[in-house]
């Protein structure tokens, strides 16, 4: 047996250590662990309730607005504002958050995870991407335009921060989410600025992006079958001016879409350094024991009805093809027949790519939609109080799945926070009955050539791991 | 023609969000091919040998690099840093290859030729330093005057900082070294944080003639909403965000003073205005230094 260990684990966000096991050929075991702790949860506490709407997208430079959208629902519950945001608020949510998403996917896609499949050697890549290279099977010029595109794609992950910045002020860490709705009305030069700057954008989605994605997948079909897990939980995200969720939210668990049980969300820290025991977030606490011998990871352990489900693009387009919107439906149908899977191959590691791509054309689509209902220079906000005493709780998903803030305020400042992100569900620990995280158990059983660094990193990136998220 | 002399860069991230590195690939001209692969200044390219989220080579081989570039480029390569230092706990906060963040800094940084702490975390402890401090967080050069360590040390706040705030810096550094005796009282090079946001802020005629907002999407200056705009110095007016589309002020919302060493716990909260008596002090500090 070999006991392998990946530290850190790079093309990811955050500081992420996994453990292997090598055995008889394959991963026997794996552990993951967060090796970075910051604790905002506590520096939020005493603080003005606002200022969580700044200070929790801080947890994540990559996908900030996703905290920044959790925290604003969270403050229009505890605020008493969500039933009177105006249709502009709404609408302007989504098309700052959705262009966040499309920058996620195709910085994760080009980026941090297709340069386990290319072979960099002789062009000007070679010094910053070399890697150990193993199982590279593009010809030379498929090798040769996915490294032309991954520079394409810098610039198409720049301009969909442009999006951010026109109606969110800047990128990373945008201000423009805020309880009650947005701080800038749209008019018509933001509107048109925004138009042909997406237009650019889904073109690139649309004629180069899925089709790597889809060639991706047709030259290692055999990553369908690894790195799975098959449960899947999503909160559901973009809710439209009716309210109604874009994304559906919901479970899958022993084959059965169920609606999401908000009480079914508990979290352990049985290996995991804090101190205290399994809860609801309403109710849990953040309480460093760096010194804890049995545990192993800065990450918490979240539980949904007792099990470790996966978060993220295979949940959402799963969830969203039952429960979705028909044009969801028939566009993830066509994309999945080219691949030749079913839905149910969308939780493995090539899957998840296959899931953002779909994804992200949709939004892309969708976004045309918001934009055209837009009431330029209508309202985008209304005004607040901050109530003495209030509770909230903000659920959306983000790029990388279910992600959830839930805060009380006591004489008119912030007297609990707690945020479980989609990562401390995926990469959580093993919990009180010993069950593994997800991605533990997506890369334990896993077939491997050598030491397994190259099937591990390319299974854990398929994730999309952030680990600033994972733990705060 | 001339050969191309290149500058080594080694990024270490620590107690950060990654966001300061998506700002940097944000860069537009140059951008960040031109930054990984041309001259930035003639006769000078920059040649990045690690960054966690960008390098091909994952684990032990990945921390290698980082043995070799301490070997054999001792005394010639810049260091970046990204994030705070986490220091409590005998560094059990915060782990690269199961070796503690502030060790790994301090390692690093003693070979290096120099440090660029990016971002308000790296430069001063930022967000993870912000009351209570869980986990002792501090910014680079407080890390360095704790430790002894005499290596120079130039702050490129933000949070993130624009991507033209690090590249004018670099640039500078290794067009002109000697800029370095050119810190401000808080060690950012004068010539790129030179002055408040208030003195070019388009809100400026609001805030003269009285005119405040009192809630978000409301014209008018955003003082009361709690601006930090008269104490903060960053070039964020002329600069804008993003490809120049927008910035904070224009969309309506209220600066945070996100350049500054109080970031973000102030004497007031983020959106509550600052008494007349702390501002002065940052006042003081960004404008009579000039
Ligand atoms: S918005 Fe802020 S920076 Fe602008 S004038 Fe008002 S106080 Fe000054
Ligand atoms: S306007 Fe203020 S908060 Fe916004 S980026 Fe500039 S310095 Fe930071």
């Amino acid at each position: 047996m070999r006991q392998v260990t990946i530290d850190p684990i790079t093309r990811i966000e955050g500081h992420l250590r996994v453990e292997i096991k090598v055995e008889g050929g394959k991963i026997v075991q794996a552990r993951c662990s967060g090796a970075l702790f910051r604790g905002l949860e506590i520096i939020l506490l005493g603080r003005f309730p606002l200022d969580a709407q700044r200070i929790t997208p801080r947890i994540c430079g990559v996908c900030p607005v996703a905290h920044a959208t959790a925290a604003a629902l969270a403050l229009d519950t505890a605020l008493g504002v969500e039933e009177n945001i105006p249709q502009n608020g709404w609408l302007l949510r989504n098309l700052i958050y959705a262009a966040n998403w499309l920058h996620n996917h195709v910085l994760h896609f080009y980026h941090l995870a297709l340069p386990d499949y290319l072979d960099p050697k002789g062009t000007p890549l070679a010094g910053l991407l070399a890697a150990e290279l193993g199982d590279r099977r593009f010809s030379p010029e498929e090798n040769q335009t996915l490294l032309e595109h991954y520079a394409l794609a810098l610039e198409v992950r720049r301009k969909a921060h442009e999006l951010v910045a026109i109606f969110g002020g800047k990128m990373p860490h945008e201000v423009g989410i805020v309880p009650g709705g947005v701080t800038q009305k749209p008019g018509l030069a933001e509107v048109t600025a925004f138009r042909f700057r997406l237009r650019e954008i889904r073109d690139f989605l649309e004629n180069i992006y899925v089709k790597d994605v889809l060639l991706l997948a047709a030259r290692y079909p055999d990553y369908f079958a690894l790195g799975r897990v098959g449960r899947l939980l999503s909160f559901g995200a973009f809710p439209e001016p009716s309210r109604t969720r874009v994304f559906p939210a919901g479970s899958l668990q022993d084959g059965a879409v169920q609606p999401l049980d908000c009480e079914g969300i508990a979290e352990e820290v049985a290996r995991s350094w804090y101190a205290g025991g399994a809860g609801h977030p309403r109710a849990g606490q953040t309480e460093p024991d760096p010194y804890k011998a049995e545990a192993y990871s800065w990450i918490k352990a979240p539980r949904y009805k007792g099990k470790a489900l996966e978060v993220g693009p295979a949940a959402r387009v799963f969830l969203a093809s039952h429960l979705g919107p028909g044009d969801f439906a028939k566009l993830a149908g066509e994309l999945l027949s080219e691949a030749r899977i079913s839905l149910e191959q969308l939780s493995s590691a090539m899957g998840r790519h296959l899931a953002r791509a779909i994804e992200a054309l949709f939004l892309a689509q969708r976004m045309e939609t918001w934009l055209a209902e837009l009431e330029i220079n209508g309202p985008v906000a209304v005004p607040f109080g901050i109530p003495s005493e209030a509770t909230g709780q903000g659920l959306t998903d983000a790029p990388r799945g279910a992600l959830g803030h839930w805060l009380r305020i006591e004489r008119g400042v912030i007297a609990h926070y707690q945020v479980i992100s989609p990562t401390t569900w995926n990469a959580s620990p093993r919990d009180e009955q010993g069950q593994p995280g997800p991605i533990e158990e997506a890369l334990e059983g896993t077939p491997v050539s050598g030491d397994g660094l190259l099937e591990a990193g390319r299974i854990v990136r398929s994730f999309d791991p952030c680990l600033a998220c994972a733990v705060q | 023609m001339s050969e191309t002399r290149a500058q080594a860069v080694v990024w270490f991230q620590a107690a950060g969000c990654t966001g300061c590195s998506i700002s940097l690939m944000n860069a537009d001209y140059p951008n960040l091919k031109n930054l990984l692969l041309d001259e930035l200044v003639p006769g000078k390219a920059l040649i990045l040998r690690f960054h966690a989220t960008l390098m091909g080579l994952t684990g032990q081989p990945a921390l290698e690099v980082l043995e070799r570039v301490r070997e054999e480029e001792a005394g010639a390569y810049l260091l970046v840093v990204e994030g705070a230092i986490p220091t409590g706990e005998d560094g059990r906060f915060g782990r690269v290859g199961d070796i503690p963040m502030a060790e790994r800094v301090r390692e690093l940084a003693l070979r290096s030729a120099g440090v660029v702490a990016l971002g308000t975390c790296a430069a001063y402890g930022g967000i993870p330093a912000g009351a209570p401090n869980p986990t002792s967080c501090v910014g680079v050069g407080e890390f360095f005057r704790r430790e002894g360590i005499g290596i120079p040390v130039i702050n490129v706040p933000g949070c993130p900082p624009h991507p033209r705030w690090f590249v004018e810096t670099v640039a500078q550094l290794i067009f002109n070294p000697s800029a370095i005796g050119q810190l401000d009282e808080v060690g950012r090079l004068r010539s790129v944080y030179p002055g408040l946001i208030h003195e070019n802020c388009p809100r400026r005629a609001d805030f003269d003639v009285g005119r405040f907002a009192a809630s978000f999407g409301e014209a008018g200056c955003l003082l009361k909403l709690g601006c930090k705009g008269p104490y903060t110095s960053s070039r964020c007016p002329t600069h804008r965000w993003n490809g120049g589309v927008n910035w904070c002020i224009e969309a309506g919302h209220p600066c945070l003073g996100c350049c500054e060493p109080e970031f973000p716990d102030f004497p007031a909260p983020l959106f509550r205005k600052v008494r007349a008596e702390d501002a002065a002090a940052f006042y003081r500090r960004n404008l009579c230094a000039r």
